[in-house]
């Protein structure tokens, strides 16, 4: 045996010693995570209330479950975002109490949930108004009407309708940038509903992003672009951006051009991109006790928070009566085949 | 020009190019490091260690993704660390040299290419759904574990594969069955570079977001994991969720989260250089 391969084989066995300490270590290591894992994990299971979906909706339930933590200690509340549609799979699947929608549950979801047995109470908490806007510079817009949306945003339109003139003759013949949530959005449906005339029909050339502050980057440094996000982002960013006033032409709604603000998503006046976000409650989730008190503080003091976060609470009426969909336990959609963007307190009173 | 000259002027730009292209590098990273430090440096306090998630960004912490991470990416070097050595040891000692463990061999190659959320897909209909492990830290750290495999696989085999065969054959020679020889002298001699590629898999998937998202990990989860069974967040969804908040003081948390994150990853990758130099010697 020559020098070094003595000298190997002496570096050898004093690794060989420390990978036998090491593997010891790790097999203490698993034996106290499972020990540990093994005796807390059905019992912290149970008091967990499982919320998920939407993104829009997380600040609200967030700041929901945040606050009601100081009022119920002993509740843990978990908030996923895996997007309305992700959602309401895994709700249709019961592995979440409480799922967030920013739009209302789809025929097909329904069917889901019923196959699997799943019912749901749908209780609005909240509105959205879409805010449609330009880059500050823009100064041949500041009000349009849901047809000249309709006509950048139709799928037709994809690759015709690409100036700004081909919108309106006395709009500058200058190049027309969109930008839009991506297409697994709530707001994005929703959009296209009330533009468009059929869920999810767009034009698909168009700048999109799941991520609404890559919406507001995009508008905010392109002179030529039009986007449309919830109003969250609007307000948290107004000074790099150009809010367009909606004219519907319906004159019982608020006469003329309406600009979303809390009081014209609140009154219904800013047609027709304010729509209610919503959670959906499995009502035997709704038996125990930790959900129901959730729940219940959700509409009863989500009203503020709802408002820190940036949305626009229902009014006080409109509460009463999504609590009392509550209390009577009133399962299934209030959407069934009326019109989809409905004033909320026609259809509350009407679902009862 | 000479020869030799014109040698020399070769070597000299070789050399700028060089120069450059290790600048370019390190000038990215340094302009990335600026910008997320500056954005981020003044928010990280022990407050924002050991705080959870709130809606007020100056109250929010990391307590609940850091505490996740750990608990995660432990649990997935006690899942994929043995499995991935064994199956090393397995293709490199015992496996031969024929058609079979050559299509194992590509097929390996292959996975550390699959994007992660493949994995993440297969996570929850197998980790979660099929076998019920529900939305927790086991499920996570599974399918971490599938997505850190391939790595851990590969560069286990690089390194066993780098023992000197004299080794092997003195070992023969003093009457060492095959199984002592490669516990007592090769696994030790080729560990330095088996816990590098370990590492190096490791701080990888400590970044990853997708495949959690996927398995349905959770974004604001008011308490540290207490358990396998327990739901849980990591630091990359964490700062997902600030990044896309509409008010600016969350993309300060954000930046913040991303320096935690980085010193994590910094801990890891010098822990791994410390272990090979102190073992290559």
């Amino acid at each position: 045996m020559s020098k070094t391969d003595r000298h190997i084989v002496r570096a050898a066995q004093r690794v060989h010693r420390s990978v036998q300490c090491a593997s010891v270590s790790a097999a203490l290591l698993v034996a106290v995570a499972c020990g540990g894992g093994a005796g807390e994990g059905d019992a912290t299971r149970t008091a967990v209330i499982t919320v998920d979906g939407s993104s829009t909706v997380f600040p609200i339930a967030e700041a929901v479950a945040e606050e009601f933590q100081l009022v119920d200690p002993a509740a843990r509340v978990t908030v996923g975002v895996s997007g309305t549609g992700g959602g309401f799979k895994k709700f249709c699947a019961g592995e979440t109490d409480i799922s967030n929608g920013s739009r209302p549950i789809k025929a097909v979801e329904i069917d889901a949930c019923a196959a699997a047995g799943i019912e749901f109470i749908e209780l609005p908490v909240a509105h959205d108004g879409i805010s449609v806007v330009v880059h500050p510079d823009n100064d041949w817009v500041s009000t349009l009407t849901p047809d000249d949306l309709e006509r950048m945003w139709n799928p037709a339109a994809q690759g015709t309708v690409v100036s700004w003139s081909q919108v309106r003759p006395d709009w500058p013949d200058s190049e027309l940038h969109l930008f839009g949530p991506g297409v697994d959005s709530g707001t994005f449906d929703y959009f296209t509903q009330a533009i468009v005339g059929q869920e999810g029909a767009s034009r698909g050339d168009f700048t999109s992003s799941e991520d609404d502050n890559v919406l507001v980057q995009g508008v905010a440094t392109d002179p030529l672009a039009l986007g449309f996000f919830g109003y969250a982002y609007y307000e948290a960013n107004r000074d790099r951006l150009k809010l367009l006033s909606v004219d519907d032409g319906d004159e019982t709604n608020g006469a003329g051009a309406v600009a979303p603000s809390p009081e014209s998503v609140r009154d219904g006046t800013y047609q027709p991109l304010s729509r209610p976000i919503f959670i959906y409650v499995n009502p035997d989730a709704l038996e125990r006790p930790e959900v129901s008190g959730f729940v219940n503080f959700f509409l009863s003091d989500g009203a503020s928070l709802v408002r820190e976060v940036g949305y626009v609470p229902l009014s006080d009426a409109e509460y009463a009566l999504v609590q009392r969909r509550v209390d009577d336990r009133v399962i299934g959609t209030m959407f069934g085949s009326g019109d989809k963007t409905a004033s909320l307190t026609v259809l509350l009173e009407g679902g009862r | 020009m000479t020869r030799r000259q014109r040698n020399h002027w070769l070597d000299l730009a070789l050399h700028g190019a060089g120069l450059g292209a290790t600048l370019l590098g390190l000038g990215v990273l340094a302009a990335l490091l600026f910008d997320i430090f500056s954005d981020g440096f003044g928010r990280i306090s022990w407050d924002f260690l050991t705080s959870f998630p709130s809606r007020r960004a100056e109250n929010a912490g990391i307590y609940a993704a850091l505490l996740g991470t750990l608990w995660v990416i432990t649990l997935t070097a006690m899942l994929a660390v043995p499995v991935g050595i064994g199956a090393a040891i397995y293709l490199e000692e015992y496996g031969g040299r024929g058609r079979w463990s050559r299509i194992v061999e590509i097929n390996i190659a292959n996975l550390a290419g699959v994007p992660s959320v493949i994995y993440g897909l297969l996570g929850l209909g197998l980790f979660v759904r099929t076998l019920a492990l529900g939305r927790s830290v086991i499920a996570g750290a599974a399918t971490l574990a599938l997505l850190a495999l391939p790595v851990v696989i590969l560069s286990s085999r690089e390194a066993l594969r780098a023992v000197s065969p004299a080794l092997r054959e003195a070992s023969y020679a003093l009457g060492a069955t095959k199984w002592q020889t490669i516990w007592h002298q090769v696994l030790p001699v080729a560990l330095p570079g088996i816990l590098t590629g370990m590492i190096l898999a490791l701080s990888r998937t400590m970044g990853e977001t997708a495949p959690l998202i996927t398995i349905g990990a959770l974004t604001y989860v008011p308490f540290a994991p207490d358990g396998i069974w327990s739901p849980f967040t990591v630091l990359p969804i964490q700062v997902f969720n600030w990044v896309s908040r509409p008010q600016e003081a969350f993309l300060a948390n954000a930046a913040a989260g991303i320096i935690v994150l980085l010193a994590l990853l910094l801990v890891m990758n010098g822990f791994a250089a410390w272990l090979r130099d102190r073992y290559q010697h």
